[in-house]
């Protein structure tokens, strides 16, 4: 057992487990999304990100950008965890004058930029990618773009000007979970191949076939770039993975769970820390 | 200051001289076109500095978030593309991007108003204050003629906040006789004193203004007229003290009646006192074509307009 990729896998319990929470003491987010990217965010975040909480705006540090910025939640876990801010903050989430609204808000430290409608991140990743090139700096930036924000024109414009200009320092990556508000993405607006549609836009296009799978995600950020392409990560997700009920269920899309349904929830993920307990 | 002078160099050209000298002095300095660089005058800036001009194609939104990534990692980006789109097709990305997020990105939006008046309803940008002037920390500004665009882009040049200027795209006739004067962003400028009426104005019209203010001395009336390059922040206070000491006052704009800066010095007036307001500007309706000049005196912007309902106001509050 790779004792890295199990402890990355205990962390994304732990982060379910608050990521539930919020939800369920804020009365409102997007859990099912929450859910579906919480494992891409925690390989960023605990393996990937040159990041330190202690120094949240040095010039060098790895960007992150969340496009899809309706999974707050998942943010607001890590970004306490990782000590941005105090973890007894998080009680405030969703309440009358927070921090911790229902998206990204850059008065967090930790947080770049403020994002909640769709489609604008790829184009701002674009432009940190950009100054970084300019200034010969080695920094990285990243991007999660959800899959029902694809039908957004402006990620195009986005995808096309980072192949324009060649930002090998950029990884977008989509949390492909097939679903969004409606019912499934491609019955509301088809958007396969999305391989072959980045590739004919000049991007590098890895697909990670279990997109909540830490060994696949991690192996996937760590593979080498192709010189002078933007690097895509689709990554095939299941919408609200990690709580039975709520996977691949549009209505959890942004659904709030009731007492019995949190109560499950969290039983299933003690059931989940213990078998990853015995890994080790 | 009422000598008239012919002058050929449009504002939008001295954007450029300005900017390519700032530029040269920091590196961070960023001109940002969308297909736009011959129409924004910034062809000298690409063959000068070429690693500082970032061309995005005819992408508007992509435009605006680019530059509000480069100003996140520390640049200091200047947007240039016609203001009837950038101020329309990427207003959310100047809203959130740039405003809310609070990246230090100055949107350029040239030839607008009706500068492209023959081009049609698409191509004018009649409602472009209204609409930046409605979102938070974001100021706007329109200079009057080429000596306060100079002033104008000297301020923007080392401000560290996110703006929208309005450019139009043919040469203005002066308003100042030269660039030495003290500039300051927010603060109006009282061009001719007076106190029988005032004249408000902005960008283009401040020159119509001036000429009306001169037309009415003759008929023994002194207006004064108020340059109000800076839309927001609103400087209430300039207004006010005219307000109370005149009486009476005409706004004019090349921007629809609604929103622009009648609506703001209606606003501030409403709030505030009980004079009588005319605001001039364009109909709530698709502004008929032609040039420019064709179009400002189907409108009755122009001097005799001012001077017209200057006179009925006057007259009015003497009966």
């Amino acid at each position: 057992m790779d004792t890295t990729i199990n402890a990355l896998e205990m962390k994304a319990v732990d982060i379910r487990r608050s990521v539930l929470t919020l939800v369920k003491e804020g009365e409102t987010g997007h859990t099912g999304s929450d859910l579906s990217c919480t494992d891409i965010l925690v390989a960023l975040y605990y393996n990937i990100l040159n990041i330190d909480s202690k120094d949240p705006n040095d010039p060098d540090r790895d960007r992150y950008i969340q496009s899809k910025g309706h999974a707050a939640e998942v943010l607001w876990a890590i970004l306490a965890d990782k000590g941005f801010f105090h973890e007894s903050e998080l009680s405030t989430f969703s309440k009358f004058g927070s921090r911790l609204i229902g998206h990204p808000n850059n008065k967090v430290d930790g947080v770049e930029m403020n994002t909640g409608s769709l489609g604008h991140g790829l184009s701002v990743s674009v432009g940190i990618a950009l100054a970084a090139k300019m200034d010969k700096k080695p920094y990285q930036t990243y991007t999660l773009m959800g899959d029902g924000e694809l039908a957004e024109g402006s990620v195009w414009e986005g995808a096309m000007a980072a192949a324009h200009y060649k930002l090998d320092n950029l990884t977008a990556i989509i949390d492909r979970n097939g679903l969004q508000i409606t019912g499934k993405s491609e019955d509301v607006m088809g958007m396969e191949s999305l391989r072959a549609k980045f590739e004919a836009f000049g991007w590098h296009v890895i697909d990670v076939k279990d997109g909540n799978s830490m060994s696949e995600l991690v192996e996937a950020f760590e593979a080498p770039t192709k010189t002078g392409k933007p690097k895509l990560i689709i990554a095939h997700t299941t919408k609200g993975k990690g709580i039975s009920f709520a996977e691949n269920q549009p209505q959890w899309h942004h659904k709030v769970p009731s007492d019995s349904e949190f109560a499950k929830a969290m039983e299933e993920l003690d059931v989940r820390m213990e078998v990853l307990a015995n890994e080790r | 200051m009422s000598v008239e002078k012919t002058n050929s160099v449009a504002n939008r050209q001295v954007v450029c001289d300005v900017l390519v000298e700032y530029a040269g002095q920091n590196r961070d300095l960023v001109v940002l076109t969308s297909d736009s660089r011959g129409s924004a005058s910034l062809a000298n800036f690409a063959e000068k500095l070429p690693d500082q001009l970032v061309e995005v194609g005819i992408a508007e939104q992509n435009i605006v978030s680019i530059a509000a990534g480069l100003a996140h990692s520390g640049k200091r980006p200047f947007v240039a593309s016609p203001a009837c789109f950038l101020s329309m097709r990427s207003i959310e990305q100047i809203k959130v991007d740039v405003a809310y997020s609070n990246t230090n990105v100055k949107l350029i939006g040239i030839s607008g108003g009706v500068s492209y008046g023959a081009l049609g309803m698409s191509h004018h940008s009649l409602q472009d204050i209204a609409v930046t002037r409605a979102i938070p920390n974001l100021q706007v500004l329109l200079p009057a003629d080429r000596f306060e665009t100079e002033k104008m882009f000297q301020a923007l040049a080392t401000s560290d906040e996110p703006a929208y200027i309005r450019i139009g795209r043919n040469p203005v006739e002066d308003c100042y006789d030269s660039s030495d004067y003290n500039f300051e962003i927010g603060k109006a400028v009282t061009l001719r004193n007076g106190n029988d009426i005032t004249i408000v104005a902005t960008g283009e019209t401040v020159r119509i203004a001036l000429d009306a203010s001169d037309q009415l001395r003759e008929a023994g009336i002194e207006a004064r007229v108020l340059n109000y390059h800076t839309i927001k922040p609103f400087d209430s206070e300039t207004l006010l003290q005219a307000a109370s000491e005149t009486g009476k006052i005409i706004s004019i704009e090349e921007h629809s009646i609604y929103g622009g800066l009648g609506g703001a010095v209606a606003e501030v007036l409403s709030e505030k006192t009980g004079v009588s307001h005319k605001i001039m500007g364009m109909p709530d309706e698709p502004a008929i074509t032609g040039n420019a000049r064709e179009i400002f005196d189907h409108y009755g912007l122009n001097s005799q307009g001012v001077r017209k309902f200057a006179l009925e106001m006057v007259k009015e509050h003497v009966r």
